[in-house]
């Protein structure tokens, strides 16, 4: 029978979880998150969009299709990951299956985790720590296995630097139209969506002055943290929204967006984390299921003249886009490049791709 | 962690800017002001309880809307033909003759074809055809009839898929045989042969090779004329989807399901999981795309089921089917999600948009999004294989279980041991299950029979590799992963040396505390005390649609060891300590314990009701009605309810029927578990049939109150010993019994009787393995069937008295004395199961004195054993004299019945009895009805092939219906057109053997000559009929191979209707008339097989045809009393 090794979880409020380690022997600290989709813990865990944070899976059984090659790559994209490297600081899960089962899997997942030192916890009730964390809002915490260690806030580090590009690269240099990615934490899916649509694609990083490349138009990124943090970003976002060139936010792009309109974003108690939230388009009957993981919004009535809001979550009523009434410059709270989650909304490329002159 | 003020405003959970979602509209959507349910009639293998929770859904969604609905089903067992649901129910057969009758009569504005199955779907699409919904200007709400004829039609299905480049199996529609053996050849054998207008796959099967597929293709085109032979994909993962769309054209998936027995077994015979285990992120999301654009596509409004065939190595994909309409896997999908699919699929044929609508769990988010489950669920299919003689035990592509069980967890281990205890088939789970033997295991494991999951439990034990049991089973490995840990554990408790972890993972795996008993050498109690000594308790948790995002207000429960705090607050005490603490010795404020606060009001107690689990040849939904209706009483007399069940096709378990519903294990342990939680009034055990009655000595013992009939009484009425000699004490009758152990005595003892003789073994409900005999040989043969069934009890042996009537008495009584009661009369004499019978209310042929005499008689027992609440007891009649045969404590499958047509509740009754509510005595109005109910058997012969439709004293229907007329004969006519039945035309075939049934019916067929029917006889029986002045044309019997023979009159279709029984006084063998009576099945041409039966027929005949049965509902009936 196979060993387990003790490990728990400590949140801020002193609450204890315990359970058994089958990720890296190590203890980290990070602010604890949920998430409730079913499938995706590849794409998930890659996502810099969680960086810093020790993640909760909802679904209890997670494991149970391995890990698939991080030596596959399509235009120097990893192509099963939406990053190079895992980014949670923790993992936390109910059930795990070291034993998997896919044609496509090359390793376990608590293998992938220890490659790339990250800590993981089974057997925990993942409903009762949920349920803490809807209770009280996101809370820090620690995975600790081998020593303790203090708790440290990530959000008080440059998360968006952390993530983001040093330098700029090009994808798809043959693509049709250009497009400036500004990179703050993208996930790969977002550059496979452009380069599916023959987009050349210049990613770079999130503070830098793009102005002095050639392109058609600005794609914002989804990326880790408080969107107020990003400065730079936001001032060159300013200049952007004076010129005739056609923008396109995802995520924290849509934070940045709107604060670079000068609107205002605010922290969620806990969040949008799932692979089920409706939204509804304003003015049409119809509402999409989205994939979402942010932990900030956007303030719907500080909404500028010009702009106006483009999609609601139907179940909270929190803003889910926004459009600016000129139709260039318009944004989305969720991700339709999915992965993980419903590819209903992918739909808004084409629309951005079409806004490209 | 602070908060700016700022910061707290804009919670989550606040509603920002919900000024901007559209409010739910006030306009009336639909304009619609009287509208048509279909249901789906007689319960049957395919076609089950399902219809009625979506049906019952459908009929409240429309009642909300004020719509005066009308609901026409023959099914009067069921909740939804029940008083105060729909405005008018007719109790006629869901046919194209009777609802175009119904339509013309009430002048309706829409009909509902979704909510009854393939029953409804088919008449809704011959009343478009015909052009009666045109006609009386019926509109069809939801889907509309061009798409489900698309969905329904292959040819059509695979070429409208094929435009948006959606892959369908390699498949050719053909209309010959010839044509489908060119297909097949293009093709490749093996090919899989369905056809169209399939339900449960009837017709459809894996043919290897040119013979096989004449075969089959020759049987399937005598009930359509289209087949299709099509790609085999066995070894494919099979997956599910079901998907909603609103006519504004949104589009979500509510539910994903993965088949673990791969493509090749129908998914009606598969054990199912929910949400899909082995798909990554990428496969999920493929099917799930692929599943809205098909949908949108075809322009499907409500609810449809998309079934799926993936590559297990890569993400090649087929789409099987598409149902565009409620199905069972949309029933399994709404209780494993709490999504109301049936009720939001009725609002959006309304009009409704998915977001105008509210997630009634939640009651703060919109129906307008995908449930996402933090739990996994496992379905395993119920068979009762054993109940049919010649049936292959094989599954396959075709269905044969009769109802199915779902269990919830947070392991798959935990979950699937659950499920398989629940199947109350004497499986203990994984593991545990001495007596099951498998003669050839990898015969087993190939070909696979109803045990194969045990199979493959067997093989891991055996040393088998897992990778070697995938090649010989396609089951994904993942599975037997798990199978293998409950195998580990097991070995770990065989050992000894038992410590709280090992007990504890054992719980969390799923282990029954009996489990733990037997691999240890204790017993269950003592494993249970030794248990809670160790602090190892389970916990409730909230079934809530959104993985605990959202606060919900959900009474939708399910208990589980994956977990250390309860989601409810509960008023009784199991552990103070939370395991969190107890696993170190670390002290821990923080960590959130069990809760022993109370929110019941301590002015309200609360009663369990226990339900009725799967649906079984003997038990099925009018259990449910018994449950439920017991439920909505202890409901209006201020009792909170509580309600275990695990049976996902019943109207029990949905989750606003009582004011918690824990979908659990009615078992000992888990009984105990919820009583110790929720500490109620009592329990009540009589409303759900036999599984909830076996457990109340039980109970009772441990000390848990049972309201009601005292137990002991119960025992007692079980017990043959103590129930026969209570008879002799109270002089009344029974026949000659004993118990007995070895085949000398038991010749001994039937000598001694006189043949012929019942044989059975103890204990059982609805005569698994009974028998009659009428020899020394027959005996012999019989005690080691019966004996198999169940070692640890004797084999019992009654004398069977022939040419009887059977009786029977439903009644409540209270503290001993009689309060309601209703005799029903059967049409076939005793020997035929009381389940397979014809039953008549009120008697129509019983002597005043026999009615005086099973009064008296029902009187003396219910004083005698003090019964209060529910019971039935069965009688011989014969010449005035009568015997008891039976008593069972509880209500019985014909309660249902005698309350609707009595229009007398009777289970509203038992349950203030047992409540201990004042009821007042109703006088016996049982015999001065203006009309008769007939209740009429529903057989599934057609589905099980092989089997001789023969009647026997083993039940073999899987439901019932039940019709009003003026007289019985006319009821009966419309009870026996509602299971299916085509009134003849002209030609009959009689094929009877045993001259004493041939002078049985000779009467009979006298008078059909005499309206006109012209008559067929096999040789021996056509001779006996000319030589009785009766003009017959003699068939050859099959294996004579002369012309004119019953064959080609078969397969010509020339015959309208076949009179055939065999000898009962001879041993059943396979022989030219039990092939007769196949090929009547096989080829849809309607059978009567009992004497009885016959002569109810033909004088009933007589007296009417189809135009004069009269189209009334049931308060018609009523009104005119």
């Amino acid at each position: 029978m196979k060993q387990k090794y003790n490990a728990k979880l400590i949140l801020s409020d002193g609450s204890i979880f315990r359970g058994f380690s089958f990720g890296s022997q190590t203890s980290k600290s990070g602010e604890v998150v949920f998430n409730t989709g079913m499938v995706g813990y590849p794409e998930s865990l890659t996502d810099p969009s969680y960086r810093g944070q020790i993640l909760v899976f909802t679904y209890p059984l997670i494991g149970n299709y391995g890990v698939p090659s991080r030596d596959h790559k399509i235009d120097g994209i990893q192509t099963y990951f939406e990053s190079d490297k895992i980014h949670v600081n923790g993992l936390i899960v109910s059930d795990y299956s070291g034993d998997y089962s896919h044609w496509n899997a090359s390793s376990n997942l608590g293998q992938w985790l220890k490659e790339h030192n990250i800590p993981a916890i089974y057997g925990i009730d993942t409903r009762e720590l949920t349920k803490n964390l809807r209770e009280h809002g996101v809370m820090l915490g620690k995975i600790v296995i081998d020593k303790d260690i203090e708790i440290v806030d990530p959000n008080t580090k440059d998360l968006v630097g952390e993530v983001s590009i040093k330098e700029p690269v090009t994808y798809n240099n043959t693509g049709k139209k250009t497009i400036i990615m500004l990179d703050c934490g993208v996930k790969n899916n977002i550059i496979r969506e452009f380069i599916k649509r023959n987009i050349r694609v210049i990613r770079v990083p999130y503070d830098s002055n793009f102005f002095e490349f050639d392109y058609d138009g600005i794609f914002i990124s989804n990326g880790p943290g408080d969107p107020k943090s990003c400065k730079t970003t936001i001032e060159n976002l300013k200049k952007a929204l004076l010129q005739d060139k056609p923008i396109f936010g995802i995520c924290l792009g849509n934070q940045l967006l709107a604060l670079a309109s000068g609107a205002d974003t605010y922290k969620l108690k806990y969040g949008h984390r799932s692979q089920n939230q409706p939204c509804i388009e304003v003015g049409t009957k119809r509402c999409y299921i989205t994939s979402q993981n942010h932990g900030f919004a956007v303030d719907n009535k500080t909404l500028q003249k010009g702009w106006s809001q483009w999609f609601i979550n139907a179940n909270d009523g929190t803003n889910e886009g926004i459009i600016h009434e000129s139709g260039k410059y318009f944004s989305v709270q969720f991700h339709p490049e999915a992965t993980p989650g419903p590819k209903d909304t992918d739909y808004l490329f084409d629309r951005f791709v079409a806004k490209l002159k | 962690m602070t908060k700016t003020d700022e910061q707290r405003n804009h919670e989550n959970s606040i509603t920002v800017g919900s000024d901007e979602i559209p409010k739910k509209a006030v306009r009336v959507h639909h304009g619609v002001k009287k509208a048509i349910v279909l249901g789906s009639g007689a319960l049957k293998i395919g076609e089950a309880g399902e219809f009625d929770y979506s049906g019952s859904q459908a009929i409240k969604a429309l009642k909300e809307e004020n719509i005066n609905t009308i609901l026409v089903n023959p099914n009067i067992a069921t909740i939804q033909t029940s008083e105060h649901i729909a405005d008018k129910i007719y109790f006629l057969p869901v046919n194209p003759y009777f609802v175009e009758k119904i339509i013309e009569k009430e002048k309706p504005d829409a009909i509902l074809l979704a909510f009854g199955g393939q029953t409804a779907l088919n008449c809704g699409l011959a009343l478009h055809d015909s052009g009666v919904l045109k006609k009386y200007d019926v509109r069809v709400l939801g889907t509309q009839v061009e798409t489900i004829r698309t969905t329904e039609d292959r040819d059509l299905f695979v070429k409208s898929l094929s435009k948006i480049n959606a892959k369908t199996p390699l498949s050719k529609a053909v209309e010959t045989v010839e044509e489908a053996c060119k297909a097949a050849n293009i093709i490749g054998y093996p090919v899989m042969m369905r056809s169209a207008f399939s339900l449960g796959g009837m017709g459809s099967g894996v043919v290897q090779n040119e013979d096989e597929l004449k075969d089959l293709a020759s049987k399937a085109f005598s009930k359509v004329g289209q087949i299709l032979v099509e790609e085999y994909l066995g070894g494919w993962k099979e997956i599910e989807y079901e998907v909603v769309r609103d006519a504004s054209d949104n589009c979500i998936t509510v539910c994903n399901m993965e088949n673990f027995d791969p493509m090749g077994i129908h998914t009606g015979e598969s054990i199912v999981v929910a949400p899909s285990q082995t798909l990554s992120n990428s496969e999920y999301h493929k099917l799930r795309s692929i599943a809205t654009k098909v949908i949108r596509h075809l322009g499907i409004v409500g609810e449809c089921n998309i079934q799926y065939a993936l590559s297990p190595n890569s993400e090649d994909y087929r789409i099987i089917e598409v149902n565009a309409r409620l199905s069972r896997s949309s029933a399994l999908a709404s209780k494993a999600t709490g999504y109301p699919l049936a009720f939001i699929a009725a609002k959006l044929g309304l009009g409704y948009s998915l977001y105008e609508l509210e997630n009634s769990i939640t009651k703060k988010t919109k129906c307008c999004f995908e449930p996402s489950l933090d739990y996994i669920v496992v379905k395993v299919p119920r068979w009762d294989l054993q109940k049919f003689r010649q049936v292959k035990k094989q599954i396959g592509s075709e269905m044969k279980s009769v109802g199915e069980v779902m269990a919830i967890g947070r392991k798959f281990e935990e979950t699937i041991q659950k499920a398989l205890r629940m199947l109350q088939i004497g499986y203990n789970g994984l593991v545990c299950n001495d007596g099951i033997d498998f003669k050839d295991l990898s015969e087993e494991l190939k070909n696979p029979t109803d045990k194969r999951i045990l199979a493959v439990v067997r093989a891991l034990r055996n040393g088998k590799t897992i990778d070697e049991i995938h090649e010989m089973t396609g089951i994904d490995r993942w599975f037997m992963y798990k199978i293998q840990n409950v195998l580990d554990i097991e070995k770990k408790l065989k050992k000894g040396n038992i410590d709280t972890d090992l007990l504890l993972e054992a719980k969390q795996l799923g282990y029954s505390d009996k489990q733990i008993g037997l691999l240890t050498g204790k017993s269950e109690t003592h494993v249970r005390e030794s248990r809670k000594k160790h602090n190892i308790f389970p916990f409730v948790k909230q079934i809530d649609t959104l993985g605990a995002e959202y606060p919900a207000q959900t009474n939708y429960l399910y208990m589980t060891y994956n977990g250390t705090e309860h989601d409810i607050e509960l008023s009784g005490v199991q552990t103070n300590i939370s395991r969190n603490a107890k696993l170190s010795n670390e002290s821990n404020t923080a960590d959130t314990g069990s809760n022993t606060k109370s929110n019941i009001k301590s002015n309200t107690e609360s009663v369990i009701v226990l339900g009725s689990g799967a649906y079984m040849i003997g038990s099925s939904v009018e259990f449910d009605w018994c449950c439920v209706n017991s439920v909505l009483t202890a409901n209006k007399l201020g009792y909170k309810t509580i309600l275990i069940n695990y049976n996902p096709e019943t109207v029990s378990t949905d989750y606003d029927t009582c004011d918690r519903l824990y979908f659990e294990e009615l078992s000992l342990e888990r009984v105990m578990d919820i009583y110790e939680l929720e500490q109620p009034k009592g329990l009540i055990v009589s409303m759900g049939g036999q599984v909830p009655n076996n457990l109340a000595m039980p109970l009772h013992t441990a000390g848990f109150k049972i309201l009601g009939t005292c137990p002991t009484s119960i025992d007692n009425a079980e017990n043959r010993h103590r129930f026969s000699a209570l008879l002799d004490e109270l002089e009344i009758d029974q026949p000659e019994w004993e118990e007995l152990t070895s085949v000398k005595d038991a010749i001994k003892f039937a000598k001694n009787i006189q043949y012929p003789v019942l044989i059975r073994p103890s204990y059982v409900l609805s005569g698994a393995a009974m028998n009659v005999v009428f020899d020394d040989v027959a005996l012999e043969k019989y005690i080691k069937k019966a004996s198999d069934v169940s070692p640890e009890h004797p084999v019992l042996i009654s004398k069977f008295i022939e040419n009887c009537k059977e009786i029977e008495m439903d009644a409540v009584a209270c503290k001993g004395e009689l309060k309601v009661w209703a005799i029903t009369e059967h049409i076939e004499n005793a020997g035929v199961h009381s389940g397979d019978a014809t039953v008549v209310l009120p008697a129509q042929k019983l002597y005043v004195e026999t009615i005086r005499k099973v009064k008296e008689c029902t009187k003396k027992i219910a004083r005698n054993l003090n019964i209060s609440g529910p019971f039935n007891i069965q009688f011989l009649a014969k010449d005035n004299h009568i015997k008891v045969i039976e008593l069972n404590l509880r209500a019985s499958r014909s309660f249902p019945f005698c309350s609707k047509v009595m229009k007398i509740n009777f289970i509203d009754i038992a349950t203030k009895v047992i409540l201990g509510q004042e009821t007042e005595k109703i006088n016996g109005t049982c015999l001065d009805l203006d009309y008769v109910g007939v209740k009429a058997p529903q057989f599934s012969f057609s589905r099980l092939k092989g089997v001789d439709p023969v009647l026997g004293v083993e039940m073999a229907s899987t439901g019932e219906v039940a019709c009003f007329g003026n007289s019985v004969e006319e009821a009966f006519l419309k009870s026996l057109i509602s299971t299916g039945f085509t009134l003849p035309k002209k030609n009959i075939l009689v094929s009877i053997s045993g001259d004493n049934n041939r002078y049985k019916i000779l009467g009979a067929v006298k008078k059909l000559v005499k309206k006109g029917y012209k008559i067929y006889a096999t040789s021996s029986t056509g001779k006996f009929l000319n030589e009785n002045g009766v003009d017959a044309d003699i068939l050859h019997k099959i294996h004579e191979k002369k012309e004119p023979n019953v064959l080609t009159f078969l397969l010509e279709k020339k015959l309208d209707m076949v009179i055939s029984m065999p000898d009962d006084t001879k041993p059943q063998t396979i022989n030219d008339t039990s092939y007769i009576r196949r090929l009547a099945i096989d080829f849809n041409i309607p059978l009567i097989n009992n004497t009885q039966l016959t002569r109810l027929f033909a004088d009933a005949v007589q007296i009417h045809d189809l135009d004069s049965l009269e189209i009334k509902s049931w308060d018609e009936y009523h009104q005119d009393d």
